[in-house]
């Protein structure tokens, strides 16, 4: 049962090629493009969320800021579809590997603190000291302040991989227990299966939640260094 | 199938037909139909862009599209998923012995 817990996380393969790659360019084909301005209902619902999360995330940015609009809503709304798409029976979730969530922290992250420390080096370095410390405090607080800011990639990656990744395992655990006790005993079985609805909506809330926090970090570290 | 020469997603561009459709091929001629088609990347390229508008123009891209439309490539996307996963969800089977 141990070997069967984890094993929808290993990443598909199709003869040893990854069909890892082909899951995760399916999400796009969800989201088709159009060229006329009144479009079929799946490209309206789809431009008008669009319209209103972007609104929603990029007011507080100035001119320079807003110039990472793009990136930021496809990124959204690549982790949400992504996330939600895991919710299928049976799928494979790319967001639950480690390396892939690093993968879209990391150049983020470092595009945003790279930006700020090239434009405003005051500003950028002021970020290391809060203000208003007592003077045999700064050098420590400088130390923390520093491994904060290098430790930013890091929690970003790791936050969105266990909160999927958890999620999944506690749906496969209380799904089996479900199973299994509907020999044993009917009435604790409708109570679990109770519960495994519960978490199915919080799954779905989750998916969602993970991906608008993981894009309003950024956006916050973009802030902080426009 | 029709081939084609360029994007094409939907029926005004015009089409030089070179062979004929599948179900009009009879079935002496299929190894040599099967021979005929274009198997380069470009090919296959357009054989998939012709498929996904075919169904985009049919189900998704009218005036009242229903849910249906979408919920259709979310099943088969559950099927192929179920394919991957047949080979650990074997074991968990109910029989006596695995």
């Amino acid at each position: 049962m141990n070997e069967n817990l984890f094993a929808s996380f290993i990443p598909p393969t199709i003869l040893g090629l990854p069909a890892a790659v082909l899951i995760i360019l399916f999400p796009p084909l969800l989201i088709p493009t159009s060229k006329y301005l009144i479009n079929n209902r799946l490209i309206t619902t789809q431009q008008w969320l669009i319209k209103l999360t972007s609104k929603q995330m990029m007011t507080m940015h100035n001119t320079k800021g807003r110039t990472w609009s793009l990136m930021l809503v496809s990124l959204i709304i690549f982790i949400a579809t992504t996330n939600l798409l895991g919710l299928l029976p049976h799928s494979f979730t790319p967001t639950t590997q480690l390396s892939m969530n690093l993968a879209m922290a990391i150049p983020l992250w470092a595009g945003a603190v790279i930006m700020g420390f090239r434009s405003k080096i005051k500003n950028a370095l002021a970020h290391f000291l809060p203000q208003g410390t007592p003077t045999p405090l700064i050098p420590m607080l400088v130390i923390i302040e520093t491994i904060s800011l290098l430790i930013q990639p890091m929690a970003l990656a790791v936050r969105l991989t266990a909160n999927i990744t958890a999620g999944h395992l506690l749906m496969h655990l209380i799904g089996s227990a479900t199973l299994a006790m509907s020999t044993i005993n009917l009435p604790s079985t409708l109570i679990i299966f109770t519960i495994l609805i519960l978490l199915t909506i919080l799954e779905i809330a989750v998916a969602l939640i993970q991906a608008y926090v993981f894009t309003l970090l950024v956006s916050l570290y973009l802030h902080d260094n426009t | 199938m029709a081939s084609v020469v360029g994007i094409f997603s939907h029926s005004s561009v015009s089409v030089p037909v070179k062979d004929k459709k599948l179900l009009e091929v009879k079935l002496g001629e299929l190894p040599s139909w099967i021979l005929m088609r274009d198997f380069s990347p470009s090919g296959i390229f357009g054989a998939f862009q012709r498929g996904y508008y075919r169904y985009y123009n049919k189900y998704i891209n009218v005036k009242k599209g229903s849910i249906s439309g979408i919920t259709m490539v979310l099943a088969c996307y559950v099927l192929f998923s179920y394919s991957f996963s047949y080979k650990h969800l074997k074991h968990e089977r109910l029989r006596k012995y695995h």
